[in-house]
């Protein structure tokens, strides 16, 4: 169980664990023949949380699982080094300790933590000591319209600062034209940019409005070397929702048959409650397998889901309903 | 197992339903249950065990309903009628509204009971069939507040016996009652054997809605007791859910009862998937079609018809996702896939298979647990002449075969006995809707599997069975014309006189087969005499070669129902004008035969055939207001080949009312005209000849009925028969109609004024077409 092993020692790369996608040549007519009939993607997707469910310690079990997976995110123009230092303290003891010690999950901690450019150094030295990388946004998020070499100079700004994820953003006027050969070029030379840091490219999916404009983005973000694929900023109108990953991990599938290449995916952005986590967890064990449970291929793009889940860790261990005011604040 | 562990191997784990609640209302009832009849429970007589086939284990002891108890739940039925039927609309609405709000009040302990009885996964109980359940009775309520408005020269039918199958037990309990209740019937309904607690739980909770007496009167049994409430004189109408084999049975055993009669039976669907498919949504959709309910489902997606150039890769994702399909304890939660009901179907499932020594077998990698279960299974690389591609498995086996165009995906799909439902997977909507109404079906879901809704028709053509349920048609089974019926009175011949007299040239009217005119095969005629003893002519006596030709002409006459309805209606309206240009002649010719003046029946024939011209472009299909991003097209569709047996007492226009609305809704038919006046039809066929009438859309074999309707209703290739003739001939032409189940349309010995105007119209219209549901999510 090579998994398991890597799950314990907290290796959160995916080149650590799985070859990285190198990508490849742009194949249109793989772009042109993909397919996603919305209705059919939102039947499945509605009809998921009926189909599994989770109980007692298991449930405590994946809701650390959750824990482990989550991008502690803070992405706000008042984020100040105090407040980020802060978020750092929580993605090293998300839980209360004595909670863990109940629970056996002792040393747990989030997947990442996730900052702005300015931040990125103060994150990294509040996480010294720790597994737990640090990333930045990039590439003029949330809405990448910025000059395009200043979108690739902010990358290498961010992997000099520490970074070793950046989540950039796509230009989603090339999806929404149909430029697929721009895309492509442009993640391609962020791909370059990251070096040695794993990229997640953030398709922001409600901006990109059909699921086929999705999966079709999807794609050609993996062909151009995308470590990770990734719905939303969280800035957008609508973020994650099941139908869009259903879509993504769907084509996560089809890349990873045709050239053996695993890539992550990280849903961003209205994943606020414990619940709406196992329904991610069991979908990504159900549609792509549990390589997919693991940090270096699947993320949360969260800030207030671990307040929901350690109020229902504390209820699993006390079996009464806890109050937020009893978890320490990020 | 440790968080810590499960942290690593991310399981499951189990999910447990309680069935505490269940549990205790069976104990509440001691464990053992009587019939529901007159509004309470009898006392428990002769019992037989009923079983959670996932355990093993008996749930409780039902009684075997024996023939008294049959009649004992009739009569409550029967006197329950009167009154009920009598109720007001509203009132009526006002109980079915309460039914659907306590089956969601009782919404748990209803589908959990389900789940034990039945093995199928909580989730499929929980979240489809109680919700549909529901559904059924609002929606129902609804019609029963509307019929009187609506439906206003329709009555209901009397006492309806219901006799439901294992695989749905609730949903087909409110598939049967829900509408029956609603048009004022009263009924008895037999559940399955295997199955009987959820129908005595709900008979409880009727009488929180303050349901009289009598009016739903359970009787639990086995096949036996439901062969008795099929055979008592006291039912005016059967529903049937369940297999082929005993749809025959029954169609044979209620043949000239006289009562109406539905049957919804087994299929082989097709399920299409052409290469430009959701591939993925597509294998998602087969989860849902045949490892939905363990595959113990009539419409079943159980025949994958998938495109060459991509059916590898579709075979590669559907095993992938076969092998996440979690069997096990129903009451999980968590799991996909529950236990066959019985294992005595288990066993039949593996013989089937194991009996198979084609192909390649795939099983998926979940493990079996110990009890009733049967594996997801998909069987690849099998011809259509592959026993597992004809018959109907019943089970989660799933049987996959190749094509190469959109037509030869056609031709497999319609290569089967069945026609109940079809799945049809593009992103090109111009295929999607050229394919649907190809298919011989009467549902068809375009990339979809198994949407329900009360609002929808639902239900099969060919050996599928007949009758729709859920919408207005499937209200209509539940009613009749209002009016009372009076006793048919035998026409006969004018006999051979003493002293023949025969003027004139001879003129011989032949047979009228594919727009050609043909000698009878046996070369026997026969002469027509005026009841004053002139000799009018002779006619052919046709035989069952006749009729074998008649049909083959008819059948090759297909290219009719493709041409647009406005192309029929001037086809029908040319009939009309040809006609009337020899409105004298006809008329002579009625008045020879009968000797009753005859211009007021070509007349009427006239008006007849304009009036169906008229429908040919207005008998519209509907669009179903389903609860889905999308819509469900009900289509009026031609029924194929139509038989018809036509009346003595209106020679010409009692055929032209048969004729004229079967050949503008796209029919071909075959007629047997009048016996005792044949010649007014023998003449009708040169009008078609001058009318612009395609060769075999209209078939004439004269000859005596009693030797032409045993082949006509028995040949297996006719789509329904109709008989307005001699009122024996109705048990017959039933009887023979079992064979391949097809449609029957009869008098039951029971005149009809062809003059009025209840004699055209809605009812012939409706007995023309089938309704094909259509479904068409959409969304981008």
């Amino acid at each position: 169980m090579t998994t398991t092993e890597i799950s314990r020692t907290r290796q959160t790369l995916p080149q650590v664990a799985h070859a990285r996608n190198p990508g490849m040549e742009l194949d249109l007519d793989w772009v042109a023949a993909v397919q996603a009939n919305t209705s059919a993607i939102e039947r499945r997707a509605a009809s998921l949380g009926g189909r599994r469910s989770v109980k007692k310690d298991y449930q405590a079990a994946w809701l650390c699982k959750a824990i482990s997976l989550i991008d502690l995110t803070t992405l706000s123009g008042d984020d100040t080094e105090g407040r980020v230092r802060r978020l750092c303290a929580k993605a090293r003891q998300p839980v209360a300790p004595w909670m863990l010690e109940r629970l056996g999950m002792e040393g747990l901690t989030t997947g990442a933590v996730c900052v702005y450019h300015e931040m990125v150094e103060t994150a990294v030295r509040a996480l010294e000591g720790t597994n737990i990388p640090v990333a930045a946004v990039s590439t003029g998020f949330p809405a990448g319209l910025s000059p395009y070499r200043l979108r690739i100079a902010e990358i290498g700004e961010s992997v000099k600062a520490g970074a070793k994820e950046i989540d950039i953003v796509i230009s989603r006027r090339h999806v929404l034209t149909g430029n697929w050969q721009a895309l492509y070029d442009e993640m391609r030379e962020m791909r370059a940019a990251c070096g040695e840091a794993h990229v997640k490219a953030i398709l922001a999916t409600g901006e990109l409005q059909t699921l086929r404009n999705v999966a079709r983005a999807s794609l050609v973000c993996m062909m151009a070397g995308a470590d990770f694929i990734k719905t939303s900023t969280g800035k957008e109108t609508v973020n994650a929702t099941l139908p869009v990953s259903l879509t993504m991990i769907r084509a996560i599938r089809d890349y990873e048959a045709r050239t053996g290449f695993k890539v992550g995916y990280k849903p961003a952005g209205g994943i606020s409650k414990a619940k709406d986590a196992l329904l991610y967890l069991a979908l990504m064990k159900d549609e792509l397998g549990h390589p997919w449970l693991q940090p270096d291929l699947f993320r949360f793009g969260a800030s207030s889901l671990l307040g929901d889940i350690e109020r229902q860790l504390e209820h699993h261990l006390t079996g009464a309903y806890s109050a937020a005011n009893r978890h320490a604040m990020a | 197992m440790t968080v810590r562990d499960i942290f690593d191997s991310m399981a499951y784990g189990p999910a447990p339903e309680s069935d505490a609640e269940a549990r205790a209302w069976i104990a509440r009832h001691g464990g053992r249950f009587g019939h529901f009849i007159d509004g309470r429970f009898t006392a428990p007589g002769a019992t037989f065990a009923t079983r959670n086939p996932a355990r093993g284990e008996v749930l409780a002891e039902v009684t075997q309903g024996a023939a008294a108890d049959v009649d004992r739940a009739v009569a409550a039925a029967a006197r329950a009628y009167p009154k009920w039927s009598r109720t007001p609309g509203h009132e009526r609405a006002r109980i079915l509204y309460g039914l659907a709000r306590l089956v969601q009040k009782h919404a748990r302990l209803l589908a959990v009971l389900e789940t034990m009885d039945n093995g199928k996964p909580i989730r499929e109980a929980r979240d489809i069939d109680i919700p549909l359940v529901a559904r059924h009775f609002y929606y129902h309520a609804g019609l029963a507040q509307l019929m009187a408005s609506e439906l206003p020269d329709h009555a209901p039918l009397g006492v309806c016996g219901a006799v439901i199958p294992w695989n749905f037990p609730l949903l087909m309990l409110a598939w049967k009652v829900a509408p029956a209740l609603a048009a004022g019937n009263t009924v008895v309904l037999k559940p399955a054997e295997y199955t009987p607690l959820t129908a005595l739980l709900f008979a409880e909770i009727t009488r929180e809605a303050g349901l009289p007496k009598g009016v739903l009167n359970i009787v639990t049994g086995d096949g036996d007791t439901g062969a008795a409430l099929v055979a008592h004189p006291g039912v005016a109408k059967i529903a049937f859910t369940g297999s082929t084999e005993v749809g025959r049975i029954i169609r044979k055993a209620t043949a000239g009862s006289g009562k109406a009669l539905t049957l919804e039976l087994g299929g082989k669907s097709p399920y299409i998937v052409f290469d430009d498919a959701d591939l993925d949504s597509a294998v998602e959709g087969l989860v849902d079609a045949i490892w939905f309910n363990q595959g113990q489902v009539c419409c079943a997606g159980s025949r994958l018809i998938v495109q060459e150039g991509v059916a590898d890769r579709f075979h590669d994702k559907l095993k992938r996702r076969m092998d996440g399909l979690r069997l096990g304890d129903p009451l999980d939660k968590c799991i996909d896939v529950g236990a066959i009901v019985d294992p005595a179907q288990r066993d039949r499932i593996a013989a089937m298979v194991d009996g198979c020594a084609e192909g390649e077998t795939y099983r998926a990698a979940s493990p079996v647990p110990d009890g009733c279960f049967y594996p997801p299974t998909l069987i690849t690389g099998l011809s259509p002449a592959n026993p597992l591609c004809q018959e109907e498995i019943f089970g989660p086996v799933l049987v996959s075969m190749t094509f190469r165009t959109p037509a030869e995906a056609v031709d497999l799909a319609n290569n089967t006995r069945f026609g109940l439902a079809a799945s049809v997977w593009t992103e090109n909507l111009n295929l999607a809707l050229d394919i649907a109404p190809k298919i011989r079906a009467g549902v068809v879901w375009v990339n979809a599997t198994n949407l329900f809704d009360a609002a929808a028709g639902f239900g099969g053509v060919r050996e599928s069975g007949f009758g729709r349920e859920g919408g207005w048609e499937g209200l209509l089974a539940y009613l009749k014309p209002k009016g009372t019926a009076r006793a048919l009175k035998p026409v006969a011949a004018a006999p051979e006189p003493a002293q023949p007299r025969a003027d004139g040239i001879d003129r011989t009217a032949k047979l009228y087969i594919g727009g050609k005119q043909a000698r009878p095969d046996g070369g026997y005629s026969r002469a027509v005499w005026s009841p004053g003893g002139r000799l009018l002519g002779h006619v052919g006596l046709g035989n069952r070669k006749d009729i074998r030709n008649a049909v083959e002409a008819a059948h090759a006459a297909k290219g009719w129902a493709r041409s647009t309805a406005h192309n029929r209606a001037q086809v029908i309206y040319y009939i009309a004008e040809n006609l009337s240009a020899r409105a004298t002649e006809f008329a002579d010719r009625l008045s020879a035969m009968t000797g009753k003046p005859g211009k007021a029946e070509v007349e009427a024939a006239i008006g007849r055939l304009f009036t169906y011209a008229a429908w040919a472009d207005k008998w519209e299909g509907r669009a179903k207001p389903v609860p889905m991003h999308g819509i469900a097209l009900a289509m009026n569709e031609p029924v194929g080949v139509i038989g018809a047996l036509c009346p003595d007492e209106a020679p010409l226009l009692g055929l032209v009312s048969l004729m004229a609305p079967a050949i503008a809704m796209g029919n071909a038919c075959v007629l047997v005209p009048s016996s005792a006046y044949p010649l007014a039809a023998t003449d009708l066929y040169q009008v078609l000849d001058t009318s612009d009438l395609p060769g075999g859309v209209v078939n004439i074999v004269t000859g005596d009925p009693d030797d032409l309707a045993r082949p006509l209703a028995g040949h297996l290739d006719v789509d329904a028969v109709w008989c307005f003739g001699r009122g024996d001939l109705s048990a017959k032409v039933e009887a023979e109609a079992a064979g391949n189940l097809k449609r029957t349309w009869v008098n039951h010995g029971m005149a009809r004024d062809w003059f009025a105007p209840a004699s055209e119209g809605a009812e012939f219209l409706r007995a023309a077409t089938e309704v094909k549901t259509v479904w068409v999510p959409y969304g981008e």
